[in-house]
């Protein structure tokens, strides 16, 4: 992964209201990625660059590579072909990115506190910056009284929140998020999709997000990348021309929200029914097959 | 409609009674077996050079505690099982991990662990005196042996048995291998371990026996042994008796030490 010299913090940054998708600057630039396990295709030459600071959003039918691709910019998964290159502006003392999950992925056997710390902690970060962050975060995430509270004790939402909680306690310049509000109640959701634009709007950083939901997608994103059913390409991408800093409940009355959600999917529509035609096509040959 | 609960009550103080029975009976067993070998014993319908009374081997019991013999032997071999345990636990415990961590310490170790583990553990206690002659050395090598296998094993299937989700999360995080081992491996596999620990220690405390029974001037084993070459029936029960105690007694403390160091697995 290439480390260019960039100057973004010596600009000054847009109004948020004007702030178009940096393109000029990406902080992530994809090339014909290919991605196969096995005889399977999960990803199938994609190609898209991320701004830095931009707001962006996955949507697909389930199966078609989503997490794939974000594991491959993690890092966890190395692409089998195509390229990948992640900006991190330089002196930069923050770690590259860190990952929210989809499904349970906190330590059973730490509390609350100290999974949230865990990024930190591994950089060796001093206690101090810890206990300020950590705390900072777990208030955020209506999760301080439970701060010394095992898993098990928890709620699957709860559960949820410290994932995100240690995701934004570590500071990353890229945060790669894996449906991860999918598990939430309405109200909870409301309160960290809020809180999530809140934190992006003060600290400019990257963020990939996954999601099922369009409604969520088009709150959220500056873009909106449609992805095919597997093997994943892509479908189209979406620009939500929406205004910042956006209030969540009020972007429902707006006539162009309306129009977003109906163009995602009718585009999401037909790639989710070829999936299901996929899948039941495989089944009919598998039972083929064994007969 | 007013049967449901008629039926609904009574049962419920059933159940109860059936618990306090259980527990009553649990009790009253071994007293009442106590009590009828007892009179056994003084009817002389039982033989008394195989069976002595309860009463005949408390007494022996209470001269080998003045005298101080029951209590060193019972130091001793205890010392022997907690250096075994640790000298074959430490390594056991570390080899396992880092064979469930890496492809290629498993490739290495498996079929090793997999040809020996088969061998009878007592079948190795010529060679251990061999090697390591009469003194402790034997003794806590044939402990350690025993407690080696159960916990490197469990210590290999416990850590392949981690989410690896959790090895993702380290991955992500930038965990080093140290920090992966402290913080993810060892309590991801913990409570797998701690059963191949309490394996291990039942194992050791039997091999222990054997051990000072051939070749050995003190200790429970060696201390059952002489009894048998003096005849002395009661001592040989006091032996087996001190034995099942220490067997009770650290299932006891292994168990109170799982939920001390496994507190996420408490309710
Ligand atoms: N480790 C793996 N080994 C084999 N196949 C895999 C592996 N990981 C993913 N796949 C396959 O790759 C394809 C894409 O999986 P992926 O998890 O990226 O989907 P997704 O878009 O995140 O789906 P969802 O929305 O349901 O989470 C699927 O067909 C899946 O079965
Ligand atoms: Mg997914």
């Amino acid at each position: 992964m290439s480390q260019t010299v960039t100057h973004l913090r010596s600009v000054e940054p847009l109004p948020a209201a004007e702030r178009q998708p940096a393109l000029a600057q990406p902080a992530i630039r994809i090339r014909d990625l290919h991605k196969t396990f096995g005889r399977l295709t999960a990803i199938d030459g994609v190609s898209l660059d991320i701004g830095r600071g931009e707001f962006f959003m996955i949507v697909g039918p389930s199966g078609c590579g989503k997490t794939t691709l974000l594991r491959v910019l993690a890092g966890l998964e190395t692409a089998t072909s195509g390229t990948i290159e992640i900006d991190v502006p330089a002196g930069s003392d923050r770690p590259e990115n860190a990952m929210v999950f989809q499904g349970e992925s906190i330590f059973p056997w730490m509390t609350v506190w100290n999974n949230a710390a865990y990024g930190l902690r591994m950089r060796n970060a001093p206690a101090s910056l810890i206990k300020e962050r950590v705390g900072h975060y777990l208030d955020r995430t209506g999760l301080a009284r439970f701060a010394d509270y095992f898993p098990h004790q928890l709620s699957g939402g709860m559960k949820q929140r410290v994932s995100i909680a240690r995701a934004f306690a570590n500071d990353p310049e890229i945060l790669l998020m894996d449906e991860p509000f999918s598990a939430l109640d309405a109200q909870n959701k409301l309160l960290l999709q809020e809180e999530l634009l809140r934190i992006w709007d003060e600290q400019k950083k990257t963020v990939v997000f996954i999601t099922h939901s369009v409604d969520e997608a088009v709150y959220l994103g500056d873009r909106i990348m449609v992805m095919t059913a597997q093997p994943g390409r892509v479908k189209c991408f979406v620009r939500v021309p929406l205004p910042r800093p956006r209030a969540i409940i009020e972007l429902q009355k707006a006539p162009e929200f309306g129009e977003l959600i109906h163009r995602i999917w009718s585009e999401l529509r037909d790639e989710v029914q070829r999936a299901r035609d996929q899948e039941n096509q495989d089944a009919e040959q598998d039972k083929q097959a064994r007969a | 409609m007013s049967t449901q609960t008629i039926v609904a009550a009574p049962e419920q103080s059933f159940a109860l009674s059936v618990r306090a029975r259980e527990r009553l009976l649990g009790i009253a067993s071994p007293i009442v077996l106590l009590a009828v070998w007892e009179i056994a014993a003084r009817l002389h319908v039982i033989d008394t050079r195989f069976f002595p009374a309860p009463s005949s081997v408390i007494a022996v019991l209470i001269d080998m505690l003045r005298s101080g013999e029951l209590i060193s032997n019972t130091l001793v071999s205890l010392r022997r099982l907690a250096l075994g345990a640790l000298i074959g636990g430490v390594p056991a415990l570390v080899l396992g991990i880092a064979m469930g961590l890496n492809r290629w310490v498993r490739a290495v170790f498996d079929p090793l662990i997999a040809a020996t583990y088969p061998i009878p553990k007592s079948a190795i206690l010529p060679l251990a005196l061999l090697i390591f002659g009469l003194g402790e050395g034997s003794k806590i090598f044939m402990v350690a042996v025993g407690v080696f296998f159960p916990v490197v094993i469990n210590s290999t299937t416990g850590v392949l048995g981690i989410s690896s989700i959790y090895l993702d999360v380290g991955r992500n995080y930038k965990a080093n291998r140290w920090k992966t081992f402290w913080t993810i491996a060892l309590p991801g596999a913990l409570p797998v371990i701690m059963s191949g620990f309490k394996l291990g220690i039942g194992i050791g405390l039997i091999l222990i026996a054997i051990a000072e029974m051939i070749g050995a001037k003190s200790g429970l084993g060696y201390m059952i042994w002489t009894a048998w070459e003096t005849f002395s029936v009661e001592q040989m029960y006091v032996g087996l008796f001190m034995i099942a105690i220490i067997g009770f007694v650290l299932t006891v403390a292994l168990n109170e030490l799982e939920r001390l160091i496994i507190p996420w697995k408490r309710d």
